[in-house]
């Protein structure tokens, strides 16, 4: 390329606690052109994105905007460099209106009186360039998620940003949002903007992208022009490792059908899961974030009402948002966002480990201490947690130890099936064997696993069964044998190899 | 206060003295009590007597009974300011009841009940409708204050039975014991067992500290939530009636501000505003601090108004001392290693790389 | 998917159907019209005169209130700073010397703004809840005055003439009091709609989080509106002393119930982020009509605190259903 790129990132550096995130991450973005980042979940992308936000800031490597050092110092910092970053789910301020939010904190006055009018034309001509109809009176609250993302659009475009960032924008929107999205780029792009584009639908990336770069575990892979790339090589570069010897597995004996999900509807959400689960086997739910994966599984532990439909435990149907017939019958989940769902993190191991088991470690009416403590002390033996004290606060140990916290909490109830939701997120890769051992031990003495899970290599070592999701719905059910990456991609994605 | 126990130091805390600490500012508390009352006389006479003694319980019957149930909602992550109003409510009830001929103990009753059917409003605005406790008991507040005039209008119901009322007013054991503490110190007892032994003690600890946490962990957060409020409520009415007896009349501008000596006493006894932290020993401890300094006050001639300032100022302490206590500990000259605010790590948290997904 | 039509401008009457304060006129209108039918009396020359004045300091406060309710805090010390900003200004203006009412005014301004300021710095500053703060100094400024005005009862007597005028005399059929309110309310409204100040305070009740990342000096606008809100608790003092000719220990007991309530019932979003000074003056009024519509139907005047506590919890339902009714109309034009 003979002009020097607008935004050019060098061995970008970055690490979390000790897990590296980001280890060589390259970038080059030049003007009035589309580079797609693509990557697997754990691949560096959003650290990377997160760095040119100004969000986080690297460890090491540089980062050269219009050819001069740049290094964000927070959010504002880079919005005031003409960089911007659209994020899949926007943060609007609902009660304001549309043409408000794209100007909050900045609004045009005349004297010291904000201009109410200039800001409705100037909302009004922002739209009116993006080529879309959207009314700048009207308040966010409501706002469908692709219209969210059009007025963050609006204010990047209004503070003369230029260079987009899209983070994952598709993820949430119907074919017909992307379309109108992808219109949108390219405007951006003609009138002279660079932008990163982040996705894993394969053929957006064909429809749009000018170069593609695609990372795996925090290294740039590689950076090409789109006419040299087709389909089958991107994922084979997004992929391309080994996986037999990361993932032992034993061939496992499969049991009598312990969960089983028919129809299962939240209008919206998810429409018609049906699935099954056997005793002594892991099934994997893959898909994209978004597709509704994470719902199905609140639904089917009753944290999340459902309309129609039925699950069904051990032959018992359960009724919808009953979480305590299910804990009582022998389910258990693991939830995704450990810090926020899984962990009580100001409060110690011990009180961690057997919130789920109060009833069971009494003497007499009251919750026994001593047991407490034994049974916790015995779990975190058996899952070789590293901690210094039984009453140190969870969030002294390490993500790892943390999980395994969880872990422990939900075994200690005997579970018959274990649902687990991302289990190997932000952990380190020594401990990521030892989850799947663990899991692998407790499924060989008969327990059942649902595994969600974004981690293809995971999807593939560890489960018998995989359902893929897309947009809410199943899309597709493969058997071990038969899955691979690329068809669960495919699947996932709706690309066409 | 109990602090927020950050990344435990090498040597320096180890978690037997965090728990230490932890127990420390209760026990501070009743030694500080035992100091007043012993030492008292220093300040003025008559403070080391069964009468003091006799006369600080009494005064505090309904904020004890009250405070109880509070700390374990408070604990929960929600509020109730709408006990005082409870109580009027309550006693007005009663006198309603009495006037309109009922013997007195099924007014008692009715009391008690009033008290309960308020704080099951409250949990079902609360948990049902998904609106948030203050600004349900704002409202909530108002309308059980009117509902207590509706009642009884401008009257004052008085003529209660004399054995009801010597029972709440006069009648003691040992010498320095209310009578109604018969009822308070089991209760007491009950609620300290219950917050610190039972399973619902750790579950309202769990939901203090995450309530989504509590969700997932198959907690039955709503139904909880909906029993302390309507628990709260129950002590609100129980507390009710004993005013009454102890006045010996009901009217329904006799309860003011009685929310704030709770509130101020539950968060001065070490219960943290934002849930999940303290304890009931302390808080039975500042009750009885915050009834036996104004009771010294009263001795010592202090006009009632000043009487204001120390409960209002006390809230604010509770309050604002422990979020200055946290913001030295975070500053770089008071913390010599990872120590920091509960809140600022908990932000430094959510930049981590888990929103990197396929 | 486009949600929006666009219109260039919207029409008034629209922006005006849809307004939050709309509603809440037509039940005032409805309330005064079926009153008045049912009761003739009720619309006295007199009855109206008394009406307004007793709504004056309440409207002000309520305009004040408003800017920190939008910003999803609460300003519960605002009747104990009525009262004792009452009593120093009756200090003031006898011990000072010159024009005794700029005096009234200065020392209640003073008192109002300083109690604003520690509000402002504990809740900012520290980030501790709106609600407990207030309720602390709700009390220690109740203290305070006790302790100030003792049994001391000031009488019209002992008011300078220019005072019990305020309280007394009208400008073109409205009460002077109502005209303090009216002012109050034209400075108000530009200053939430047309300044930034105003403006930000919005999106911060709006989207805390955001707000920040935006970069809006959050704890700066923070004790600038809760100085807002001490400054009319302040100079409501002053009307108060004009409205009931004197003040004891006993002022503004109580009334932050009926301003927080005014502002809730007049459109004032509890959880932050919409409403408007205009609103929380016409929820007062409401408020006020209400109060003395009981009489004129015959009902007890006891009703009073019950209304306002049930429509306080009214208005807030509203609002929580109308929000779950927009969320989940979202969810299901999502997708699929």
């Amino acid at each position: 390329m003979a002009q020097a790129p607008l935004l050019t990132v060098r061995h970008a550096v970055k690490a979390f606690g000790g897990v590296p995130a980001l280890r060589d991450g390259s970038l080059a973005v030049p003007a009035g052109r589309v580079v797609g980042l693509l990557g697997e979940n754990g691949a560096g992308k959003s650290t990377l994105v997160k760095a040119i936000a100004g969000i986080n800031q690297l460890d090491g490597g540089d980062m050269l905007l219009d050819g001069q050092p740049y290094e964000p110092a927070g959010p504002r910092d880079a919005e005031s460099h003409g960089v911007a970053v659209i994020y899949q789910e926007p943060s609007l301020f609902p009660d304001l209106t549309i043409a408000e939010n794209i100007f909050v904190g900045r609004q045009p006055v005349s004297g010291r009186r904000v201009d109410w009018p200039a800001m409705r034309r100037e909302a009004t001509r922002l739209f009116d360039q993006l080529g879309v109809l959207l009314a700048p009176d009207r308040v966010a609250r409501g706002l469908s998620i692709a219209d969210q993302q059009l007025v963050e659009i609006a204010k990047a475009l209004s503070s003369d940003a230029r260079l987009i960032v899209m983070d994952e924008p598709t993820a949430a929107l119907s074919a017909s949002e992307v379309t109108r999205l992808v219109g949108i780029i390219r405007r951006l792009r003609d009138r002279g903007a660079g932008i990163v584009f982040i996705t894993h639908r394969l053929d957006e990336i064909f429809e749009i992208c000018d170069r593609v770069t695609i990372m795996r575990d925090g290294v740039t892979m590689s950076d090409r022009a789109i006419a040299e790339l087709t389909v089958a090589q991107v994922i084979r570069d997004m992929v391309g490792r080994d996986l037999s010897d990361l993932y032992p597995k034993t061939p496992t004996n499969p049991g009598p059908a312990l969960l089983e999900v028919d129809t299962l509807t939240h209008a919206g959400t998810f429409r018609d899961v049906s699935l099954v689960v056997h005793e002594g086997e892991i099934v994997a739910l893959a898909g994209l974030v978004g597709a509704g994966r994470s719902e199905v599984a609140e639904a089917i532990f009753g944290l999340r009402p459902y309309e129609a439909g039925s699950v069904t435990l051990a032959g018992r149907r359960l009724r919808s948002g009953d979480t305590a017939t299910r804990i009582a019958l022998g389910m258990a989940m693991v939830p995704e966002d450990r810090r926020q769902q899984g962990l009580f993190m100001t409060a110690s191991l011990v009180r961690n480990a057997t919130v789920t088991v109060l009833d069971r470690l009494r003497r007499l009416l009251f919750v026994s201490g001593r047991k407490q403590r034994a049974a916790t002390r015995d779990w975190a033996k058996q899952l070789n947690v590293k901690h210094s004290s039984l009453d140190a606060p969870v969030q002294s140990l390490s993500g790892g130890n943390q999980q395994k916290i969880v872990l422990a909490k939900w075994l200690m109830t005997e579970p018959r099936l274990l649902i687990v939701d991302e289990p190997t997120r932000g952990i380190d890769v020594g401990t990521k064997a030892e989850v799947h051992r663990l899991i692998g031990e407790a499924v060989a003495d008969g327990l059942a696993v649902l595994m969600i899970s974004s981690e293809l290599p995971e999807v593939l070592g560890v489960a018998d069964r995989v359902y893929v999701m897309r947009e809410g719905r199943i899309v597709e059910h493969l058997d071990r044998r038969d899955a691979t990456q690329e068809i669960i991609i495919t699947a996932a994605t709706g690309a066409a190899v | 206060m109990t602090g927020s126990v950050a990344v435990p130091r090498p040597s320096a805390v180890t978690p037997l003295a965090a728990w230490r600490r932890l127990g420390s500012w209760d026990v501070l508390l009743f030694v500080l009590v035992v100091c007043m009352f012993v030492f008292g006389d220093a300040v003025t006479e008559d403070v080391r007597t069964s009468a003091t003694a006799f006369n600080t319980l009494r005064n505090v019957t309904e904020i004890m009974l009250i405070a109880l149930a509070m700390t374990m909602l408070i604990i929960s992550g929600e509020i109730d300011l709408s006990v005082g109003s409870a109580v009027g409510l309550s006693s007005c009830v009663v006198g309603k009841a009495f006037e309109s001929g009922l013997p007195m103990w099924q007014c008692a009753v009715l009391g008690v009940v009033s008290g309960t059917m308020g704080g099951a409003l409250n949990g079902f605005l609360v948990t049902r409708v998904g609106l948030q406790s203050l600004a349900v008991t704002i409202g909530t507040l108002a309308l059980f204050r009117g509902l207590g005039s509706v009642l009884l209008g401008n009257n004052t119901v008085s003529q209660f039975p004399q054995g009801w009322v010597s029972f709440g007013y006069s009648e003691k054991l040992f010498g320095f014991l209310p009578k109604t503490w018969l009822i308070v110190v089991p209760a007491i007892l009950l609620f300290t067992v219950l917050l610190r032994y039972a399973k619902t003690g750790h579950a309202v600890y769990a939901i203090g500290l995450n309530n989504e946490a509590a969700r997932y962990s198959g907690l039955q957060v709503r139904r909880i939530k909906f029993a302390l409020f309507v628990v709260t409520g129950a002590m609100a009415g129980l507390g009710g009636v004993l005013f009454t007896l102890r006045t010996a009349s009901a009217s329904p501008t006799a309860v003011r501000g009685l929310e704030l000596s709770v509130i101020a006493a539950v968060l001065f006894g070490g219960v943290s505003i934002f849930g999940g932290k303290g304890g009931l020993f302390g808080v039975a401890s500042a009750v009885l601090f915050l009834g036996l300094s104004l009771r010294i006050l009263v001795l010592a001639g202090v006009k009632p108004n000043v009487l204001t300032v120390v409960t209002g100022g006390l809230l604010l302490v509770s309050v604002v001392g422990p979020a200055v206590a946290a913001r030295l500990r975070a500053h770089p000259l008071f913390s010599r290693s990872a120590g920091r605010a509960e809140r600022e790590s908990h932000s430094a948290q959510t930049m981590l790389p888990d929103s990197e997904r396929l | 998917m486009t949600t929006a039509t666009l219109g260039t401008a919207a029409a008034p009457w629209r922006t005006l159907l849809r307004a939050r304060e709309t509603p809440v006129l037509v039940v005032l209108v409805a309330v005064v019209v079926g009153t008045s039918l049912a009761n003739p009396r009720f619309v006295s020359r007199q009855g109206i005169r008394d009406l307004l004045l007793a709504v004056s300091f309440i409207a002000l406060m309520a305009i004040g209130q408003t800017f920190v309710i939008v910003m999803r805090h609460v300003d519960l010390s605002v009747g104990s700073t009525l009262g004792l900003a009452s009593y120093v200004g009756v200090v003031a203006m006898r011990n000072l010397p010159g024009v005794p009412l700029l005096w009234l005014l200065l020392a209640c301004s003073a008192v109002g703004l300083a109690v604003g300021l520690v509000n402002g710095v504990l809740v900012a500053k520290l980030k501790l809840p709106a609600l407990v703060v207030t309720l602390g100094t709700l009390y220690v400024v109740r203290g305070i005055q006790g302790i100030v005005v003792a049994s001391k009862r000031v009488n019209a007597s002992a008011l300078p003439e220019s005072v019990v005028d305020l309280g007394i005399r009208s400008f073109l059929g409205l009460p002077y009091l109502m005209w303090v309110v009216i002012v109050a309310a034209l400075v108000a409204a530009p200053i939430a709609r047309y300044t930034r100040f105003g403006r930000d305070l919005y999106a911060m009740g709006s989207n805390p989080d955001a707000a920040q990342l935006v970069g809006i000096r959050v704890s700066t606008r923070t004790i600038g509106a809760f100085m807002i809100s001490g400054l009319c608790a302040g100079l409501s003092g002053a009307l108060f002393l004009a409205r009931f000719g004197g003040t004891d220990v006993n002022a503004g007991m109580g009334v932050e119930l009926s301003v927080v309530a005014a502002c809730v019932i007049g459109g004032v979003f509890i959880f932050g982020g919409s409403g408007s000074p205009f609103g929380a003056v016409v929820g007062a009024l409401l408020l006020k009509v209400i109060a003395t519509a009981l009489p004129a139907l015959k009902i007890k005047e006891f009703w009073q605190d019950a209304i306002i506590g049930a429509l306080i919890i009214a208005a807030i339902s509203v609002d929580r259903i109308a929000v779950v009714r927009a969320d989940r109309k979202r969810r299901l034009e999502s997708r699929r």
